[in-house]
């Protein structure tokens, strides 16, 4: 369970170009629960989700995952709960590595980097095996630097990534912004499978009103910095599309 | 020929350097400019331990030391006070400036008549031959030693670092600290390069690092040449082809004097041939583009 208490969160203070990003939220996100964020440019959608992973630190406010007190742990600590996908693809994969050495480094998110070789054919077999589950055909490609993959294929992959070591929390921030229809859609698609079948606590910012009612099991509103609107699973399900469409009306 | 046994023997002092500079811009993507102060500084140290009459045994592992502790600084000056990496590494190289005259206590140390490495085991009468056989075990060394941890988890952490911090951070790496040891270690082989060209060459000079980044840079743009070129995803490979960089470029400095142009435009022959080797990949592949 994901607890965020009275978060504020203030960039540039007492400075002309300060600006108030988040303004007292509170907000409980259950076990298995995939909460859609919604929310025009600037309300501060992706700053919360950034606060949860702890890339940006809270003004004042606490946070908790799984009753643990987060709230000044680096990102790089919290990663031990939390696996993200970001908005553009290449900031989820490392475009030089390979396949493989990128799911070695997503394989051991939780533990340390030691000096011991961990690609090994065991290994390579697992993660071809995982691989084949995309449909892709990647599943032979696996000694291709990531960076010779297209977008789609990369985002499908980081989803891919998050669940090779243990995993509770899934941030998914703008997964499909960069990607073609279709690609987004196998992303989309693939993302809620995965949600489901490790029963993942998710939070997913999108723009896609579709996905938005689409996917999901419940749905907040964000607008300049707090929480406008908050549907739990019933009211998101007698949610109608158009409903959606005129939250930004 | 002499003159190409020379150049090899250069090449292979400065293959610690080359893969230095591999590893700072794996995780940088801009090579560290450290490398000026931490080469020279590697030389100094081992001169001044030479004529102090250390073995072996603590000199190469003070050089090591002392190589590392220059790079974790400029590492904690851009980690740690957020100062740009290049700024971090002219920081650290001009107060090492100071440090190498004081170390040394004059600008240069003569060591003729010391015994080094390359005297210490004769595997064969013919010195240049001898010199050429320790080098290459020790540049063979270093290579295992590289290679392996490159390829281990820590490694493969440390060479996305420079990709994507983003997803470093994520996939639970301290990046602050993966760059002060990437820094360290590369600065380590910087100085061992000072160690071996000082005793190669049978003096410590302060200006021995003046520029010897450029060095190090143009070994791996001619490696990464060929990376590309043939689409390398081998690490062995790839560290091979940073060392047969170092060589190169020595034979291509070699062959410049040999034609008969001026050793004081060494440097400049050094400049135009890195920009070469930059430039003409982009102009063949804007070509085909």
């Amino acid at each position: 369970m994901i607890e965020i208490n009275q978060i504020h969160k203030v960039f540039n203070k007492g400075k002309a170009n300060q600006v108030d990003a988040i303004n007292g939220i509170d907000l409980k996100i259950n076990d298995g629960e995939f909460l859609v964020i919604v929310g025009s440019n600037g309300s501060g959608k992706t700053t919360l989700l950034n606060l949860v992973a702890g890339s940006v630190l809270p003004t004042s406010g606490t946070i908790s995952i799984d009753g643990n007190d987060v709230t000044d742990l680096p990102d790089y600590k919290r990663s031990q709960w939390i696996a993200r996908v970001f908005q553009n693809p290449v900031s989820g994969t490392a475009s030089d590595l390979s396949i493989i050495d990128n799911f070695r480094l997503a394989a051991i998110r939780t533990k340390s980097k030691g000096l011991s070789i961990g690609v090994n054919e065991a290994f390579k077999k697992i993660v071809k095996d995982k691989i084949a589950t995309l449909g892709m055909g990647l599943e032979n490609k696996t000694d291709q630097p990531m960076g010779t993959l297209s977008g789609g294929q990369r985002q499908a992959l980081t989803l891919l990534m998050s669940i090779m070591d243990s995993c509770k929390v899934l941030l998914l921030d703008e997964p499909t912004a960069a990607l073609d229809p279709r690609s987004a859609e196998v992303v989309m698609k693939t993302a809620d499978k995965l949600i489901k079948d490790f029963n993942l606590t998710a939070i997913l910012i999108t723009h896609n009103l579709k996905d938005a009612y689409n996917y999901g099991s419940r749905i907040i509103q964000m607008r300049e910095g707090i929480i406008l609107k908050d549907l739990n699973t019933e009211k998101k399900a007698k949610l109608k599309q158009n409903d959606l469409f005129d939250w930004f009306g | 020929m002499d003159f190409y046994l020379t150049a090899l023997l250069q090449g292979l002092c400065f293959s610690g350097i080359a893969l230095g500079i591999y590893i700072s811009m794996k995780i940088f993507n801009i090579p560290d400019i450290t490398t000026d102060g931490s080469y020279t500084l590697g030389g100094g140290f081992t001169g001044v331990l030479l004529l102090h009459n250390q073995p072996s045994y603590i000199i190469l592992p003070a050089v090591i030391l002392a190589g590392a502790i220059a790079g974790a600084l400029t590492g904690i000056i851009h980690t740690k006070l957020k100062i740009n990496a290049l700024l971090a590494g002219i920081l650290v190289m001009t107060a090492l400036y100071s440090i190498n005259l004081k170390l040394m206590g004059r600008s240069n140390l003569p060591l003729n008549t010391l015994p080094t490495i390359f005297n210490l085991v004769n595997l064969v009468t013919n010195p240049n031959q001898n010199t050429l056989y320790i080098l290459l075990f020790f540049v063979m060394i270093i290579t295992l030693l590289i290679g392996y941890l490159l390829k281990t988890d820590f490694g493969i952490a440390m060479r996305a670092t420079g990709n994507s911090e983003t997803m470093i951070r994520a996939l639970g790496v301290n990046t602050d600290r993966m760059k002060i040891t990437g820094l360290a270690i590369a600065n380590a082989l910087t100085a061992v390069s000072g160690y071996l060209m000082t005793q190669y060459q049978g003096f410590a000079d302060i200006s021995m690092g003046i520029g010897i980044v450029i060095i190090g840079l143009g070994s791996v743009i001619i490696a990464e040449a060929f990376i590309n070129w043939f689409k390398i995803t081998s690490i062995w490979i790839s560290l091979l082809l940073v060392i047969s960089g170092a060589i190169i470029f020595q034979f291509v400095l070699a062959f410049t004097l040999s034609i008969g142009i001026d050793a004081t435009l060494l440097k400049l022959v050094t400049a135009v041939f890195v920009l070469l080797i930059v430039s003409l990949p982009r102009l063949s592949f804007n070509r085909s583009a």
